[in-house]
């Protein structure tokens, strides 16, 4: 048992689904023992036991590599045993895959699973028809929470604070779970929080999330604090939602001109994978002294097992052999 | 409390005796009547029917003696638009199955949507309806017809031959007929036999695939959303096009503010314009999606509530001519999917009157206005002759008790599918005995 782990917490919850819901206090919280689980990574021996003899499930309906191996990391440290499952998204019809799946895995008494799934409203679905826990990894459009978390904890250990800061979320807010899940958190949080994009990829309505909506990117960099760049998705460069690479980057991809809009501190952050010379100059990209993106991936591992920590309190505790009348 | 269906008799058995409908309040759209007093029916019609019938001497001792205890006595409703899976998809609903809930609310004819697999575009599939109607059913069906070819959005059907077999309207529904110049020509062709081109009003290229309102809650929940305008430029089009062909247009299940005012304005230029509106566009609005709640999923999608109030004012003022359910039947698996690939549509038919009846019980419209929209401006759209109280018309009715409370549950439907959004619902009214050709087909005691 570790430091971080002892903290006393109250997650009220018996999954983690998304953001919006979710306290200050608990989103605090969960931050407050993700710190802890850094400096428990940053040691030679990062083994816990925690959730000995837990089962983890990864149920991956979509690729992922990053995610996927940070959950994994996540629960290994903490001792559970780790499955990963990725399901074809090509298969003909994916709900079925989803809530066969589900049913399938949760007859093997899982205690969490993990799901990514490409459609909004997926891991709420697979919630109600499973005994477990379910952590989103990324559902469709809608919610990306872990993601969420380790931006906070990335921008909370480097600025000391999320409240007041001024936020700028660029890119492709209309199709993005992470910005959802950003703009939800951010919001609690106390910061100021602006999108940036060109207007076909900005959702509808997007003004009553609580956000400054900006179509120009030096007005929307102005004074910020933290530059959330998003991945634009290929499928959408070339024509359907903007004319060409060459034209989005000429007024969305972040380089040194447009960046000098924001505060000389500004910090640069990109959930990954980045297209290099579409969402963000390439130079820029590797500036250690303004990006912290590998920050996040190293925070994404501590957000997760504080996710787990949390959730595995709320874990099914019946022994089934017991438990079955 | 019970309910029960009266069988269906062998198909040679004798036509009804006399029933002497008594203590009811007789109301009749089309007259405007609504007083109390009694009627009489022999056989599968109406003889009589007024505030004296029976005032000296009482009914026919012959007759049989139905009490209505003062409660209301209006004709069969009359609903324009369901889809009832026969052919094909008999395990979501049958025309028999279909009929049973239809009578359990109140509901004496349907007009059948053709987007049943086969496609109904072929005169052969108007009679097969029509026989299994007649053979297994315990109301009136009519099919629609396909506006084109398997639904193809391309080549007109026969409709002509089509009109001749028994179709009462034409619809591609489900799907709308896209292609403006074919639209203009089922329009223009339907003219020679005065047929009513139903639309399903929608621009597929701009609904995308949108899959609910679009707007902030499809915004929070990362879901693609369909424009109001996706409908409007649909109905609009098709107004011009009504317009250069004399064609009876119909809008389908209307759902917009935009739409409602479209159809306002060609009809007060006189054009041969109507609409009808389902009654889940006036009793929810997209905050019924909640949290990807699938029985809250329909094309059109449920809208805001500034179109919701639209849809009300529209049939408050008469721009919507007819409520119609839109009753779609779906198996669980259809609906026990992520959002945006669960199936569209909720079962209606028998939440129809009690949902309507919340525009009475709410001051929005006057009862007899809301009958007309379910029974005889249907009827009359359709070319039928039911859905009226008058010495020689069918008698088909419904005795409904306006106020009874009770909750919708949907483990009592009759349907073969249950998916509402209305489960739970407290409302107010309910049909505790329905008559078609008269026959008592469906009864409720206590």
């Amino acid at each position: 048992m570790t430091a971080a782990s002892s903290t006393k917490i109250d997650y009220p919850h018996s999954h983690l689904l998304g953001i919006e819901g979710l306290s200050r206090e608990v989103i605090s919280a969960l931050l407050d023992l993700a710190d802890g689980y850094v400096a428990l990574n940053r040691r030679a021996d990062k083994k816990t036991d925690l959730l000995r003899g837990r089962t983890q499930i990864n149920l991956f309906f979509e690729s992922s590599t990053r995610t996927r191996t940070s959950f994994e990391l996540a629960g290994k440290r903490l001792g559970a045993d780790v499955i990963n499952m990725s399901v074809a998204s090509s298969s003909i019809k994916k709900g079925e895959t989803l809530i066969d799946t589900a049913m399938t895995l949760n007859a093997m008494h899982p205690d969490v699973l993990v799901v990514r799934h490409p459609d909004s409203g997926a891991a709420k679905l697979l919630s109600e028809k499973v005994n477990c826990a379910v952590i989103n990894a990324g559902d469709g459009s809608h919610e990306h929470p872990t993601q969420a978390l380790l931006d906070a904890l990335t921008i909370r250990r480097r600025r000391g604070r999320i409240e007041g800061l001024a936020v700028a979320i660029c890119g492709d807010i209309m199709h993005s779970r992470v910005a959802r899940s950003n703009i939800h958190l951010l919001n609690t949080m106390g910061a100021r929080v602006r999108l940036v994009a060109p207007p076909t990829l900005l959702p509808v309505a997007a003004e009553r999330l609580g956000v400054e909506v900006f179509t120009d990117m030096r007005a929307g960099l102005a004074g910020c604090d933290i530059v959330m760049m998003l991945r634009l998705q290929t499928e959408r460069m070339r024509g359907s939602f903007v004319p060409s690479v060459r034209e989005y980057f000429h007024f969305h991809g972040l380089d040194r001109e447009k960046l000098s809009a924001a505060r000389p501190d500004a910090l640069i952050m990109h959930p990954g994978p980045m297209n290099r010379g579409v969402e963000i100059d390439s130079l820029l990209a590797d500036d250690i002294t303004r990006t912290v993106i590998l920050d996040q991936v190293e925070m994404g591992v501590a957000v997760r097992q504080a996710c787990l920590d949390v959730l595995s309190r709320a874990f099914p505790r019946l022994d089934h052999n017991e438990a079955r009348p | 409390m019970s309910d029960e269906y009266i069988a269906k008799p062998a198909p040679k058995a004798p036509p009804p005796g006399r029933v002497a409908y008594v203590n009811a309040r007789l109301l009749d759209p089309a007259t405007g009547l609504d007083a109390p007093g009694a009627l009489l029916t022999e056989g599968r019609r109406i003889v009589d029917l007024g505030p004296r019938l029976f005032a000296d001497g009482g009914p026919p001792e012959d007759a049989e003696l139905v009490d209505c205890g003062g409660h209301c006595l209006a004709p069969g409703l009359v609903d324009m638009h369901v889809h009832l899976r026969e052919p094909g998809h008999e395990h979501k609903e049958t025309l028999a199955s279909g009929s049973r809930a239809a009578v359990a609310g109140g509901v004496t004819t349907m007009a059948c949507m053709p987007n049943t697999d086969p496609v109904i575009d072929d005169i052969a599939l108007v009679h097969f309806i029509e026989r299994r109607a007649r053979e297994t059913a315990v109301a009136r069906i009519h099919p629609i017809a396909a506006i084109t070819k398997g639904l193809g959005g391309r080549e007109l059907t026969e409709m002509g031959m089509l009109a001749e077999a028994g179709a009462v309207a034409f619809s591609d529904d489900g799907l709308p007929v896209h292609d403006s110049m074919v639209m203009r020509r089922a329009l223009s062709y339907s003219t020679a036999f005065g047929a009513l081109v139903i639309q399903h009003a929608e621009d597929p290229s701009l609904s995308g695939c949108g899959c609910m309102n679009e707007g902030e809650i499809a915004t929070r929940l990362g879901l693609p959303g369909i424009p109001n305008a996706s409908e409007a430029i649909v109905v609009e089009r098709d107004i011009r096009l009504a317009e250069i062909t004399g064609g009876r247009y119909h809008v389908a299940h209307i759902s917009t503010r935009e739409a409602v005012a479209a159809v306002r304005a060609a009809k007060a230029r006189g054009l041969p314009v109507t609409a009808e509106a389902a009654p889940h566009h006036f009793a929810l609005n997209e905050v019924a999606v909640g949290d990807y709640r699938t029985f809250a999923k329909m094309a059109p999608p449920l809208r805001d509530e500034d179109s919701r109030l639209a849809i009300v004012e529209g049939l408050r003022d008469g721009t919507i001519d007819a409520i119609a359910t839109d009753h779609a039947p779906h198996d669980q698996d259809s609906k026990r999917l992520p959002f945006a690939h669960a199936a569209n549509g909720i079962v209606g038919l028998e939440t129809l009157l009690p949902l309507a009846l919340e525009l009475h019980h709410n001051g929005s419209m006057a009862l007899l206005d809301l009958l007309a929209a379910m029974t005889i401006r249907p009827a009359r759209l359709l070319g039928l002759d039911v859905g009226r109280l008058a010495a020689g018309a069918p008698a088909d009715l419904v005795l409904f008790d306006l106020d009874r409370p009770w909750r919708i549950d949907v483990d009592a439907l009759h349907s073969k599918s249950r998916n509402s959004p209305f489960d739970g619902r407290p409302v107010q009214g309910r049909a505790l005995r329905t008559v078609v050709g008269g026959r008592c087909v469906y009864r409720r005691d206590g």
